[in-house]
């Protein structure tokens, strides 16, 4: 079985007494180690599935399988065990703890752990964010931080409880292209060591450095493709960064 | 999560914003500190109450006749001298005929209570000498005119010096000052017990006031327990001396240091009581004060919660961090509130001579109350934040 199962989820809401068909019959499988772009305008669903792949919210109809788990009859408890084992949120933006340090920020998972954790939080926590090239902002709060250092130190904290896969919800969409590419860059390279990453995005820029492109549309799955010619993140931030140095120059 | 890493969370929390937190403390600290102050207020006057009427000799019946009694029923020494005879349960009894005078002696005048009592008065009062002796019945036989001072009439008169055979002159006699009594304070009705001069109670009828009429009858039971027995007596002695039948209301009235203290120290409590529920009051309204920072914040920390939910917080989890956090905001501000009230009570005590009592009880309690206080209003807004929806929580701006 793959590692997300979606069989024929519907999710509809009563707003006003007009029923909203957000989902309206989907179904998705997705193995471990893809990389994939989640498209689609506004109002096609593509947030509600998040929801739903994030275990944040319930599907009105359907299957939901993470990791051989089916998810249907799981409770609000069981929902944040699976948030806290199983997914790794990055988010559009950042949704850091303000006036908290990089490090207590990624030690957040760990905290709600409910494993029983031999290993030292702090120093986990800080291990990841050397990962994530934070070594030297151990301890910078968020107001003292980039945009893309507080991206790095948000992916550090999904990564830090080593989900099943991280779901990022526009990770680049409040950040500068350098900041992008570096964001991208760092996604690859997780991918390449086999995490499984799923990004909703609408820039066709971004989805070209995943491996697989779905897209929605009124709730509906209208198309599921491979990327042929993967775009490389870190040769572009380095195309870039050379374009970028040369028109300062001149 | 262990309860630990819960605590220390709460604790950063709360510091992150001290002066929110200091604020919303306030009304605990101030709660909780009038609460101590008021009661240690109240239990410091009804110690000195106590111990005032206490030092007037607890086992003390006054006898005294009843304001617009006839000639009949007037108290002479003849009772006195019945009930000492008579009363099986009454240890001393004096007669006692007292007036304000003018005293000369010494340095000049002063004025003071002069009482005449009989030697036995000594031991109902459980007074001491300071200096020579008390009269003797000797004394009160021969119509002596020999005189015991207070303590602050001899320094009144004679300042540093010893008072023991100098003459003093009271109304137009003179007496000779054969002893100076221990310093007895002040007493319950805020006099100056010290402020009296002690003759031979038959020198004081024949010589001061030309009468055969006492003011009071005072004794002194052998124990305490037999208080109302021992009044019981003494009112059937009295009944019967006076001819007065069982069923008529006497003419005098028999009171009971007893029930003097017990009367007093029921008032104080009560002021006590009156005074610590309208402290309570201001702890409640600082408890309501948590809630509503506490609600304030729910609000403002949404996100927060939001990004905790998304993370692996369980709704408990959230309910503990806020419930946690206004019982530690509420018992820091009890502490801080007993400190103040300590300070507050040496204050008084020091500098306005306030008598103050603190009740290590009333401390445990109030802390108790504090952390009471901080469950009860901190639990809707953290059943509030635990009842967010992660979704709307992370959306929230």
């Amino acid at each position: 079985m793959s590692m997300i199962e979606l069989v024929g989820i519907k999710r509809l809401y009563q707003l006003e007494g007009i029923t909203v068909k957000a989902i309206q019959g989907l179904d998705l499988s997705i193995n471990e180690g893809e990389f994939i772009a989640v498209m689609g305008p506004s109002g096609s669903g593509k947030s509600t599935l998040m929801n739903i792949l994030g275990c944040l919210d319930k599907p009105t109809e359907g299957l939901y399988f993470l990791d051989g788990i089916n998810t249907s009859h799981a409770n609000s408890d069981k929902f944040a065990l699976i948030r806290n084992e199983k997914i790794g949120f990055v988010f559009q933006g950042f949704n850091l703890l303000a006036r908290t340090t990089a490090v207590e920020n990624v030690e957040l998972p760990l905290f709600y752990s409910r494993k029983d954790h031999k290993i030292n939080i702090k120093e986990k926590a800080i291990s990841v964010l050397k990962e994530v090239g934070l070594g030297g902002r151990l301890y910078h709060m968020p107001s003292q931080l980039s945009g893309g250092q507080q991206q790095r130190v948000a992916i550090a904290r999904a990564m830090v409880n080593n989900p099943a896969f991280i779901l990022a919800d526009e990770p680049t969409g409040n950040l500068d292209t350098e900041m992008s590419l570096e964001i991208m860059t760092l996604f690859q390279n997780l991918n390449n060591n086999g995490k499984t990453i799923i990004m909703v995005t609408h820039e066709p820029e971004l989805a070209a450095y995943t491996r697989r492109i779905i897209t929605m549309r009124d709730g509906k799955l209208v198309s599921d493709i491979p990327v042929t010619d993967r775009r490389n993140a870190a040769n572009d931030l380095k195309k870039w960064k050379k374009e970028n140095t040369i028109l300062q120059k001149s | 999560m262990g309860p630990l890493k819960l605590l220390k969370s709460s604790f950063k929390n709360i510091f992150r914003n001290r002066m929110r937190s200091l604020l919303t403390s306030l009304g605990i600290i101030i709660g909780v500190g009038s609460v101590i102050v008021m009661v240690a207020i109240g239990d410091g006057s009804r110690i000195q109450i106590e111990s005032q009427i206490a030092s007037m000799g607890t086992n003390l019946i006054t006898v005294m006749p009843r304001r617009g009694a006839g000639m009949a029923n007037r108290l002479s020494k003849a009772d006195s001298e019945k009930l000492r005879d008579e009363a099986s349960y009454i240890m001393a009894v004096s007669g006692i005929r007292q007036r304000n005078f003018n005293i000369i002696g010494g340095d000049g005048n002063w004025s003071a209570l002069v009482m005449g009592v009989e030697p036995d008065y000594l031991i109902i009062r459980n007074w001491n000498m300071l200096e020579g002796d008390f009269f003797e019945e000797e004394h009160l036989a021969a119509r002596s005119k020999v005189a015991v001072l207070g303590a602050t009439v001899a320094s009144q008169l004679f300042g540093e010096r010893d008072p023991i055979g100098y003459s003093v002159r009271i109304g137009t006699h003179h007496f000779r000052v054969i002893g100076v009594l221990e310093r007895k304070g002040v007493g319950a009705m805020g006099n100056d017990q010290d402020d009296v001069v002690m003759v031979p109670l038959d020198t004081a009828l024949t010589r001061l006031s030309q009468t055969r009429i006492l003011n009071s009858i005072a004794l002194s039971v052998i124990r305490e327990d037999l208080m109302s027995q021992a009044q019981r007596e003494v009112e059937i002695i009295l009944r019967e001396s006076h001819n007065i039948g069982p069923t008529t209301t006497p003419s005098f009235d028999i009171m009971n240091m007893a029930d003097i203290i017990a009367t007093a120290a029921k008032t104080s409590r009560m002021l006590t009581n009156l005074l610590a529920a309208i402290a309570g009051v201001s702890l409640m309204v600082g408890g309501i004060g948590i809630m509503n920072i506490m609600l304030v914040s729910v609000t403002e920390r949404t996100r927060e919660i939001g990004i905790r939910m998304a993370v692996g917080a369980r709704r408990k989890d959230i309910l503990f961090q806020f419930l946690l956090e206004s019982i530690i905001l509420s018992l820091i501000g009890g502490i801080i509130g007993i400190l103040f009230a300590i300070l507050v009570c040496n204050f008084l005590t020091t500098f306005m001579a306030t008598p103050t009592h603190i009740n290590p009880l009333v401390i445990i309690i109030s802390a108790l109350f504090a952390a009471v206080v901080g469950i009860f209003f901190g639990y809707y807004p953290a059943r509030k934040a635990a009842g967010l929806y992660p979704i709307d929580a992370l959306r929230y701006e």
